[in-house]
């Protein structure tokens, strides 16, 4: 495989929250107009500077990024719409930093949103996917839970994972959420609840489900003189990694696409495990961030229930992790949830973390899953970032 | 599992379906759980095997997917018991079981697991229509199938059910009231045109005998008003099939008896009985569930000696695939038969269906939660050729 070119002189900035909402009133254009209208106020720009556009939303229909340039009137020279729900941000970083390193635009805002409603969320299930419709959403319509009921039971069955393992990774991510002013759910969680909470799909349980909300994410790729000379904060992109519908013929899904890229990932940025000061994982459900890990290479298949009794995932712990406590605490807001964690880093990268600051932290790992199409996650992407 | 009388205070079940959106693809699931087939598609250009169903191979990309038999061995990697589900019908459901099989076929799939089947284990794999009549995976016991919740939801098995069948004075419906009887049918109920009026067999039939003449709008409503609520499997036993074609008969009058039985008759018992028995589908393990139809098989093609009649069975046919767009979840069985052994088909030479295999094929269909079926050598003889060009059954017909 040819050495790919390096993201050399793209920084990504302007990290953008709009703060969720379990349920709104408002369509996806009203969040996503939202994001953008902050994001230019932040970065201090109008709406004529921005150059490209990138969207993913699940409830835009019919719309696209197409209509979001009418609707919103903007007049964008690079336009991108990437249906990859959980494995948006990264992959919109990547296509972006491409987009501005060559010249095709100079400023590309990233965006992801959706809005939630009674009732949309068994609306996009039962129009998921094609296979969903005739494959999956007629046997008991349990949606994800049931989807990842299965990986989870699988993986139980393979490498031992207990739901104390699982109870880890949820606790930690409510401690590190507890500190966000617009997390949804941020009450402590104990070991004892976690474990006594209501059955869901065995073996997932209330609290291993993330909670739809509306919301919007987003931030702004660039070349790093033009972000010095609107005095923005940036941060590097040393790699990035995707794939799609890896590992077909596993009869189930124990492993993603991480694990084909993964020597690339690190190889690119010149970085191991070790370097990563803080990771945030797609984490909805916790089996799928055990699978990260193992797949991202800090530690060996099968050895993520380990990994997780040895180590200290919260802010202030040894191995820091969904430090914004993730859609376990802020809540899924369709697509944004693919941004969440990319747009945490940013914050955590330049120091401006809205819940714990973790020390020190120069190096980050952001990492999406996306799609269940199927049976499975389709959709993978990481990349690594470092402080400017 | 056992009868208990129904709790008047309680609100009845509203008869909900599960998801019944499908792809045109996938509809090929259906056809086959239809007639108790387990077939997916495969690659005539690879050989792999297809699932879920697509519009180009996984393989090779090639287009020319058809659908086959496939073998229906498999093994259980994943299950979980849903306690949450987004969809209504699955909602008055849950617990529901579902699991991730590996077909020896090659593809994996998501089924509905069987009570007796575990993690591990070796299961035998089936396509079943579920309530909205779509087809979907079941993952069975490698061996015996006990009924289970499952089963019951997903077959129309009369044990403890109550079946009307509209006419008891033909050899076939007196068998049908005999084989539901040997079945397990708490109660059987049979039509009697005339009552007054004796018929061979009259001494030994089981069942309650109730005046019904589905020739007759008023006699029809009557027993719906008194029966409608009590009635779970109604099997339209009322055939009238004469030989004759068109130019042949002087006048329209055996015709129109022939449509009166084979298209008006069934009709107007749909009209009475079909929203009271819709009404009561989601009754529980017990409610009513299936409408049968036993049909000429040159409903599909005419027999020009039998040019009048077919034409009211292939009335009566397309009547019934409304019926299943309005009575779900309620399941419409269509049974294909060839010429019967009875005084009506007498100059034509054998094989020919006696009533009391007719009669055990439908019961055994009911159990099987088979909605189409074919009884007897000629019928599935004559499905066989209409499956591989109907335009050309219809010319072989017509030059016989």
């Amino acid at each position: 495989m040819s050495r790919r070119a390096p993201y050399d002189g793209v920084v990504a900035a302007v990290p953008v929250t709009i703060p969720y909402q379990r349920f709104s009133i408002h369509g996806a254009h009203w969040w996503i107009g939202r994001a953008l209208h902050t994001l230019l106020a932040d970065a201090g720009l109008r709406p004529k500077d921005l150059d490209g556009l990138c969207v993913s939303s699940f409830s835009l229909g019919p719309d696209t990024a197409v209509g979001l340039t009418q609707h919103l009137g903007l007049s964008p020279r690079w336009l991108d719409h990437i249906p990859t729900g959980g494995a948006s941000g990264p992959m919109a970083l990547r296509r972006a930093a491409r987009a501005v390193q060559a010249g095709d635009a100079d400023l590309v805002a990233c965006v992801a949103g959706d809005t939630n409603q009674p009732d949309s969320f068994r609306r996009m299930l039962a129009g998921f996917s094609r296979f969903a419709a005739d494959a999956t959403y007629p046997y008991a319509a349990g949606g994800p839970n049931a989807s990842f009921a299965l990986l989870t039971d699988a993986y139980m069955r393979a490498y031992g994972a207990t739901p104390e393992d699982f109870g880890r990774i949820c606790i930690a991510q409510r401690h590190n959420g507890a500190a966000m002013p617009h997390a949804l759910l941020k009450s402590p969680l104990t070991m004892a609840q976690y474990l006594a909470a209501r059955p869901i799909a065995d073996p997932v349980m209330l609290f291993d489900c993330v909670m739809p909300c509306a919301g919007a994410e987003a931030f702004l790729v660039t070349r790093e003189n033009i972000a010095r000379d609107l005095g923005l904060a940036g941060v590097r992109v040393l790699s990035t990694i995707e794939r799609h519908n890896a590992f077909a013929d596993d009869p189930i899904q124990l492993r993603a696409g991480w694990a084909v890229d993964c020597p690339e990932l690190y190889a690119m940025a010149d970085k191991t495990p070790d370097d990563i000061d803080l990771l945030q994982t797609y984490d909805d459900y916790p089996v799928i961030v055990m699978m990260q890990f193992e797949d991202l290479g800090f530690c060996a298949k099968g050895e993520a229930p380990a990994f997780v009794r040895a180590h200290d995932l919260t802010c202030a712990g040894d191995f820091p992790h969904n430090t914004s406590g993730g859609q376990l605490s802020m809540g899924q807001a369709g697509a944004a949830g693919g941004y969440l964690g990319l747009v945490e880093a940013l914050r955590q990268l330049t120091g401006r973390a809205q819940g714990i600051q973790v020390p020190n932290a120069t190096t980050a790992m952001v990492s999406g899953f996306g799609m269940i199409n199927y049976d499975r996650g389709l959709c993978t992407a990481a990349a690594i970032l470092a402080a400017a | 599992m056992k009868r208990q009388p129904t709790n008047p205070l309680l609100p009845p079940r509203a008869p909900l379906l599960p998801p019944s959106a499908r792809s045109r693809t996938a509809l090929g699931l259906t056809l086959a759980a239809a007639a108790g087939r387990f077939a997916l598609q495969v690659c005539e250009d690879c050989s792999a095997t297809q699932y879920p169903p697509r519009e180009a191979c996984h393989r090779c990309l090639s287009a020319r997917l058809v659908w086959r038999d496939t073998p229906i061995g498999a093994t259980l990697l994943a299950a979980t018991r849903v306690h949450i589900s987004a969809d209504p019908y699955f909602r008055a459901h849950t617990p529901w079981r579902i699991g991730t099989v590996a077909l020896d076929c090659g593809p994996s799939a998501i089924a509905h697991l069987h009570d007796a089947v575990s993690l591990g284990q070796r299961v035998r794999m089936a396509l079943r229509l579920d309530r909205s009549g779509q087809g979907v995976m079941l993952a069975l016991p490698e061996h015996d199938t006990p009924e289970d919740k499952l089963i019951r939801e997903m077959s129309c098995n009369p044990d403890q059910r109550r079946i009307l069948i509209t006419d008891g004075r033909t050899a076939f419906g007196q068998a049908m009231a005999r084989a539901f009887l040997t079945a397990g049918a708490s109660q059987i109920f049979v039509g009697i045109a005339d009552p007054w009026k004796p018929f061979p067999g009259q001494s030994d039939l089981p069942g309650e005998l109730v005046p019904l003449d589905i020739t007759d709008t008023t006699s029809v409503r009557q027993l719906a008003g008194s029966l409608g609520g009590r009635v779970d499997i109604l099997v339209n036993t009322a055939l009238h099939i004469r030989p004759g074609g068109i130019t042949n008969r002087p006048d329209l009058i055996t015709a129109h008896a022939e449509m009166e039985a084979g298209f008006f008759g069934p009709m107007r018992l749909a009209q009475a009985f079909g929203p009271a028995l819709r009404a009561r589908a989601a009754d529980g393990p017990f409610g009513a569930c299936a409408w049968v139809n036993i049909l000429s098989a040159h409903a599909l093609a005419a027999d020009p000696a039998f040019g009048a009649s077919s034409a009211a069975h292939a009335a009566g046919l397309s009547l019934a695939q409304s019926l299943r767009a309005e009575l779900r979840p309620i399941r419409v069985v269509n049974a294909l038969v060839g010429p019967l052994d009875d005084d009506w088909h007498q100059d034509i030479p054998p094989p020919k269906v006696a009533p009391a295999a007719l009669a055990i094929a439908v019961v055994r269909a009911l159990q099987d939660g088979i909605e189409d079926l074919a009884v007897g050598d000629v019928a599935r003889d004559i499905l066989a050729r209409w499956h591989d060009n109907p335009g050309q059954l219809a010319r072989e017909l017509a030059a016989s």
